[in-house]
């Protein structure tokens, strides 16, 4: 069966690309434009490790023919981390805990943005894993920056630097 | 326990330094190399859990345009019966090799039986239907008991049993009986006034990593190859990948991706060698990456176990004697953990009169690989309910009948060694005085507290420290980043130089850039590596010092390091101002570059103990269990970086509870996974668990500078029983066999 032709808008840059009907959206953004930042964790859609936004909705690129994206706008992990649109939510992400197991943590930094942009004052739900790092981040990201008073996806102001906290008591 | 030691970076938590690229996905993983012309390889699997391969046929697939390689069993070396894997996993290379492909038999359903590289996945799937296959189908054998039994099917027909009392008169499927203990058990028993025995079950369960198996390898003409692929161990790749492909160790480079997960299942190779073999036939690049279900089907998973507890204690608590009889499920292949279940199975307590008999058994089911303190949580699941089931029948508290027998310094480990400073005690004591212990409880919620212990390995390790030009530093060691330990390297080597952490870059190397270092795994690698890069900045101070001394015309023990400087030693009249290292570093272009290196076998792994409790809710209407709250207490010699600590303590926590209550392989009468996917394995995800309080106890361990003692392994031995102690707290009905599952808890409520 002959390739299918795809326009489409991934990450704001206008994308064309060649897939076979049977592709799924991950393989095409995985293999044919190499964005490897969307990683493959099941392929049936029960782990969201490959999560990504399209025209702003979360979606399982895994469940996804590529040939579906034709006219829609594809946001993957490397459109939400470029630039300073989202570093705040990562460095929070990196600040309040630690980020083991990461190849999933691409996709749930978008899964946040997603809670961020309808969800404005998330409670710090109790969770597990690195799951806990990204709920505690969630909220602390909702902040409007002190100095700009924008969210903090749209605010320009350079992350402060980490601090070390100081030294522990041993028991 | 305290000491007056302030440190100024360890302790402290700052940002890891891996981290930006993880969450931005700029980090490569496994599946995320490519080269130039490179092919898609794929395996195909056994659709039979037991049969002879009469005959392979690969001319289909090689008919194929696009197709340029396939292999089979037939094309891989003859490995000698000798090498010993070694590392955390068990088994012999020749089973290695036949487990990543099938010589003669399938022992397991999803046992690779030939692999295809075809320049896309479309054309290799297509050619892997090419493959013609003859099996002659034989019984299964799926459980212990099976395996077992008197006229059992054999998977391997010249398997002796080592270690029975007789020696084996004929084959079975018990690969070897280990048996351990001390003092005179029966007289131990006699001396009881009361002893239980009652028996363990719990199923075989994955590790669970969120990333498959992955990796691209490449031979070229001259005989060179390169493998990319995520591994905990890429020396051990490399040595198992020289043994199975006929390859000298030299002739082989393993560049180690980001690792995402890999809880001991990637101690052990299974494409590997299988790229290797297909790229060298195509002479071209392959990659081969694992689906979900063949990650189910054909890695992992953890020993399905059943074990039989006998204790004896006075009425005041005292534990008189105890006695295990263990068997663990092997899977396909010689190699189940069931040596440190012995060793482990008692070790919290210090009981004169034990007992321990484990047997490794055959069954047709993926050969098991380490997950997590491998042996130790089907063990101490089973003893740790049985020390609750005393302490019920003595009407004691959990903690108080555990403080009564714990093991402390000086008592003997009951697998040998004399235990040096151990923190068992202090944990208890902290959970007695932890304020989640004392919550209320409602009608239908229960308490269920247990102890989880793991040895903690240490070994080869090396670890080099460059000084660059303008006082930053980069600190090469080999251990593949899992759980933060980049952060706690820069944190160790930040606190001997003296300069700040943010100046510091590991790197983890590959195993041509690297010294060699032993697998991420045994919660070695903050110990051991730790103490390769501690050893490897103190040489860079000495040379330091040794250079700063010829510059100020004195002699070398006249200079002294303090905050990051060289200063003249008090006492000593030298009139010189701090050189700092920032200045020493930018004078290495007249006195030559400044590097510093260690490569050790670091002995004095201290052992790891913790204590668990929950709180846990039954619905008597469905059997669904529910965690209410999860406090897990380590001891963790010295946290370097607290804040991996308790994510390590809250994963094993996690993956503990998954255990206890859902996770479990389901087979059919044939031998076929029925739950290969996450949708029907399911692990616990965020809105199964409450926050998990951690609490880190710090005993020093007096063989690491700065008293690190491993802290990933011990934290998932805890939770099995610490579940089962509440569930039983609940329900008063003592369920023995795991899952806790809705339909099991169900069952056994109807019947109680």
């Amino acid at each position: 069966m002959p390739k299918k032709h795809v326009s489409t808008r991934i990450n704001g840059q206008e994308t064309e690309f060649l897939c076979s009907p049977e592709q799924s959206m991950l393989e095409v953004l995985r293999d044919t434009l190499q964005l490897t930042g969307t990683k493959e964790g099941c392929s049936t859609g029960d782990c969201g490790a490959c999560s990504v936004l399209l025209d702003g909705t979360l979606v399982c690129s895994c469940l996804m023919f590529a040939a579906e994206a034709e006219g829609c706008e594809v946001t993957t992990i490397e459109g939400i981390a470029s630039g300073t649109t989202c570093i705040r939510c990562s460095r929070n992400s990196l600040r309040t805990r630690h980020c083991n197991a990461a190849c999933a943590h691409p996709a749930s930094l978008s899964q946040a943005r997603r809670f961020l942009m309808r969800i404005p004052t998330l409670t710090s739900r109790a969770s597990a894993t690195g799951w806990l790092a990204i709920y505690a981040a969630a909220p602390a990201t909702t902040r409007l920056c002190a100095r700009c008073r924008t969210p903090p996806w749209k605010c320009a102001t350079p992350p402060q630097h980490p601090t070390s906290s100081p030294p522990r008591k041993t028991s | 326990m305290s000491d007056a030691v302030q440190y100024k970076f360890v302790g402290t938590r700052p940002v890891r330094p891996d981290g930006v690229d993880k969450v931005t996905g700029r980090a490569n993983f496994g599946a995320d190399f490519t080269l130039p012309g490179m092919l898609h390889g794929l395996v195909l699997r056994s659709p039979h859990a037991h049969a002879r391969i009469k005959s392979i046929d690969l001319s289909g697939a090689l008919a194929i345009s696009g197709v340029s390689a396939a292999v089979s069993g037939a094309d891989f070396p003859e490995v000698e019966d000798s090498g010993e894997m070694g590392g955390e996993g068990g088994g012999s290379i020749k089973d290695l090799s036949a487990n990543c492909m099938a010589r003669g038999k399938a022992l397991y359903h999803g046992h690779a039986v030939a692999a295809v590289a075809a320049t896309s996945l479309k054309k290799a799937r297509e050619a892997l239907a090419a493959i013609k296959v003859e099996y002659e189908v034989l019984t299964p054998v799926l459980s212990l008991d099976e395996a077992m039994a008197e006229d059992a099917p054999l998977l391997d027909e010249e398997l002796m049993t080592q270690g029975l009392a007789e020696p084996a008169t004929k084959p079975g499927n018990i690969v070897s009986r280990t048996v351990m203990g001390r003092g005179d058990i029966a007289k131990g028993f006699e001396e009881a006034d009361i002893v239980l025995e009652e028996t363990y079950h719990t199923p075989t369960v994955h590790q669970g990593y969120i990333e498959p198996h992955a990796c691209l390898a490449t031979v070229n003409e001259g005989g060179q190859s390169t493998v990319w692929c995520c591994t905990q161990g890429p020396f051990e790749v490399r040595s198992y990948c020289a043994a199975v492909c006929a390859m000298s160790i030299g002739s082989i480079r393993v560049i180690p991706s980001e690792i995402g997960g890999g809880f001991g299942g990637k101690t052990t190779v299974y494409l590997e060698p299988v790229a290797l073999m297909l790229s060298k036939k195509a002479g071209r690049p392959v990659k081969m990456t694992m689906s979900r279900e063949e990650v189910f089907r054909a890695s992992g998973p953890a020993s399905a176990a059943r074990t039989t507890i006998k204790a004896g204690a006075k009425r005041d608590g005292t534990i008189t004697a105890m006695s295990a009889h263990m068997a663990y499920e092997a899977g396909a292949f010689a190699g189940s953990p069931v040596v440190p279940g012995c060793m482990s199975v008692f070790s919290s307590y210090n009981v004169p009169n034990l007992a321990m008999e484990g047997f490794d058994v055959l069954v047709n089911k993926p050969k098991v690989a380490a997950y997590r303190a491998p042996g130790a949580p089907q063990a101490m699941y089973a003893s740790e309910c049985m020390v609750n089931e005393l302490a019920k029948a003595l009407d004691m508290d959990p903690v108080e009948i555990r403080l009564k027998n714990a093991t402390d310094e000086g008592d003997a480990a009951p697998y040998g060694p004399t235990w040096g400073p151990i923190g068992l005690k202090q944990c208890l004591e902290a959970a007695k005085a932890h304020p989640n212990y004392q919550q209320a409880l409602s009608e239908g919620q229960g308490r269920g507290l247990a102890v989880g212990f793991w040895f903690n390995i240490g070994f080869q390790s090396s670890a080099e420290v460059h000084v660059n030009e303008d006082g930053t530093v980069t600190v090469i060691e080999g251990n593949p980043d899992i759980g933060g330990s980049r952060a706690s390297m820069a944190i160790m080597a930040a606190e001997e130089l003296g300069i700040p952490y943010e100046n510091i870059r590991v790197q983890i190397a590959d195993t041509e850039n690297a010294g060699y270092t032993m697998v991420t795994g045994g919660s070695r690698t903050t110990f051991a590596t730790g103490m390769a890069v501690v050893e490897a900045a103190r040489d860079v101070i000495s040379q330091a010092k040794a250079r700063v001394a010829k510059l100020w015309q004195v002699d070398a023990d006249m200079v002294d390091w303090a905050d990051g400087q060289a200063v003249p030693k008090a006492g000593m009249n030298v009139d010189q101002k701090p050189m700092s290292f920032a200045e020493i570093a930018a004078k290495t272009g007249s006195s030559g570059p400044l590097l510093g290196k260690a490569s050790l076998n670091a002995r004095g792994a201290g052992p790891g103990f913790s204590v668990n409790f929950c709180d846990v809710e039954v619905d008597r209407r469905t059997g669904k269990v529910d965690v209410l709250r999860f406090t897990a207490i380590q001891d963790a010699g010295r946290a370097i970086h607290p804040s991996y600590v308790e994510g390590q303590m809250q994963g094993g926590a996690v993956q503990g509870i998954g255990w206890a209550l859902n996770e479990e392989y389901v087979y059919d009468a044939n031998g076929v996974q029925q739950n290969a996917g996450f949708l029907d394995y399911r692990v616990p995800v965020a809105s199964d668990l409450p926050m998990i309080d951690t609490e880190i106890v710090e005993v020093p361990n007096p063989a690491h500078p700065y008293g690190v003692r491993g802290v990933g392994e011990t934290p998932i031995v805890a939770p099995l029983a610490a579940v089962g102690n509440a569930v039983a707290d609940a329900t008063g009905v003592r369920i023995r066999d795991l899952p806790l599952s809705p339909p099991n808890v169900l069952a056994a409520l109807d019947a109680a």
